[in-house]
């Protein structure tokens, strides 16, 4: 009975839904998961990259890692052609606010402006979404670091930790329980606390690392991480407070795994 | 400049710099910022239809050693970080005095006494001399008008 109000984006259904903008947001359920958290002293975004063949042409630049700007990166999830419409949007908008204003674009306003392009594809045109959601991180002198989630629909929100893709929900359901308790409590008994009593201990860069391939390995359904499979992805700054865009390399990523494999195999050795 | 262009630019800059705030949850543009983006306009219209307007632009940033800064743009697009400046026929007369007494680290009671030794010089030496300025601070708490001669169309 949707099925008459849902071949037009720009039609309401008589639910009061945008049903194309729904089977976009669907479609990205079906793409390599990325996962996002946010850090002390950075961002760290991890992807998983699906190969689909090894007759493939080893990839000089990313399929899921982008750089938009000298202090922003993002990950997509989604169809990778939509993807670039919307990253060549986003390197526009950086460069030109930096051309108009010689300083560099505060992230929000980066992410809003892609957000805002990905509306009018909602509501104008007869022309489908995009079907592509992105983990946005970034660093600017008002926020510090950040980390913006956005999806077909042109929504889109601040997060701590969060996930995008396949899995999304067991991402997000060991991001709630992990995210924020240090490994050295980790061991200390959840009660029921009033969740506004206990503070949230942002994780440093390291500890995001780990984090976010122990989510990576969730989502992934046990299949076995390695950096064929990984991508990992750190954001933090330097001595001079210039950003640095850091995709580990093979070997770093196979450190992160097999800290990530030591520490859940002595988890519950009192 | 012409009084048209004048109120015409600086209007236009200052309700676009507004609608920045308002568009970006309350986020102000640094003075670094708005210099350039005034100078941007300058340089766009100077091909099209020029505003024949000379700029010099003051703000307080937290951020930047000793929170303020001063910028001087002209109608041709050109823009420049500077200790003192002046424009129009006063710069003939005001530049010399400024480039001997400003000194670094001034505090505000000392550049109000320039600027006064400045407009003593335009009103014994300028023959084209209109005698009423208005002096006003930028800091820390914003901007706030110092002294206010009578202004001639009020009598």
């Amino acid at each position: 009975m949707a099925r008459r109000y849902d071949s037009s984006t720009t039609t309401f259904s008589p639910e009061g839904r945008l049903h194309q903008v729904e089977y976009a947001i669907e479609a990205i359920n079906n793409a390599g998961t990325s996962v996002g958290i946010l850090a002390k002293d950075g961002v760290v975004m991890a992807s998983e990259k699906k190969v689909t063949s090894g007759l493939l042409a080893p990839a000089r630049t990313s399929e899921k890692t982008y750089k938009l700007c000298p202090h922003a990166t993002c990950t997509v999830a989604g169809l990778t052609a939509d993807a670039n419409i919307l990253i060549d949007q986003a390197r526009l908008r950086a460069g030109r606010y930096a051309y108009q204003y010689q300083e560099p674009i505060p992230i929000e306003n980066l992410v809003e402006h892609v957000c805002n392009y990905k509306q009018a594809y909602t509501q104008y045109g007869g022309l489908r979404p995009f079907g592509v959601a992105f983990l946005f991180a970034g660093y600017d002198i008002h926020h510090g670091f950040q980390l913006y989630q956005s999806d077909p629909s042109g929504n889109y929100s601040g997060w701590k930790a969060t996930v995008i893709g396949a899995n999304n929900q067991a991402g997000k359901s060991l991001l709630k329980t992990e995210y924020g308790s240090s490994s050295s409590s980790g061991d200390e008994m959840k009660t029921d606390e009033d969740p506004a009593k206990e503070e949230i201990e942002m994780p440093t860069t390291a500890e995001a690392l780990r984090l976010a391939v122990k989510v990576l390995n969730k989502t992934m359904d046990g299949a076995a991480a390695s950096p064929e499979k990984l991508e990992l992805f750190a954001m933090t700054l330097d001595e001079d407070g210039n950003c640095v865009h850091k995709i580990l390399n093979a070997k770093e990523v196979e450190a992160v795994i097999a800290e990530v494999e030591s520490e859940t195999a002595t988890a519950g050795d009192t | 400049g012409p009084n048209c262009d004048l109120v015409n630019f600086s209007e236009y800059i200052s309700k676009n710099l507004a609608l920045y705030e308002l568009s970006n949850d309350g986020m102000k543009l640094s003075t670094h910022a708005q210099a350039n983006f005034c100078r941007g306009e300058l340089a766009k219209a100077l091909r099209k239809g020029p505003f024949q307007v000379n700029v010099i632009l003051g703000g307080y940033d937290e951020n930047v050693p000793n929170g303020g800064s001063l910028y001087i743009m002209d109608y041709l697009g050109s823009c420049h970080k500077v200790n003192y400046g002046a424009q129009g026929y006063a710069s003939n007369f005001t530049l010399s005095i400024m480039d001997r007494d400003w000194e670094e680290g001034m505090n505000e009671e000392q550049a109000v006494k320039i600027v006064e030794h400045c407009i003593r010089e335009l009103n014994m030496r300028f023959l084209l001399n209109q005698s009423n300025f208005i002096i006003k601070v930028v800091d820390k708490d914003g901007v706030r008008t110092v002294k206010a001669d009578s202004d001639p169309s009020d009598n």
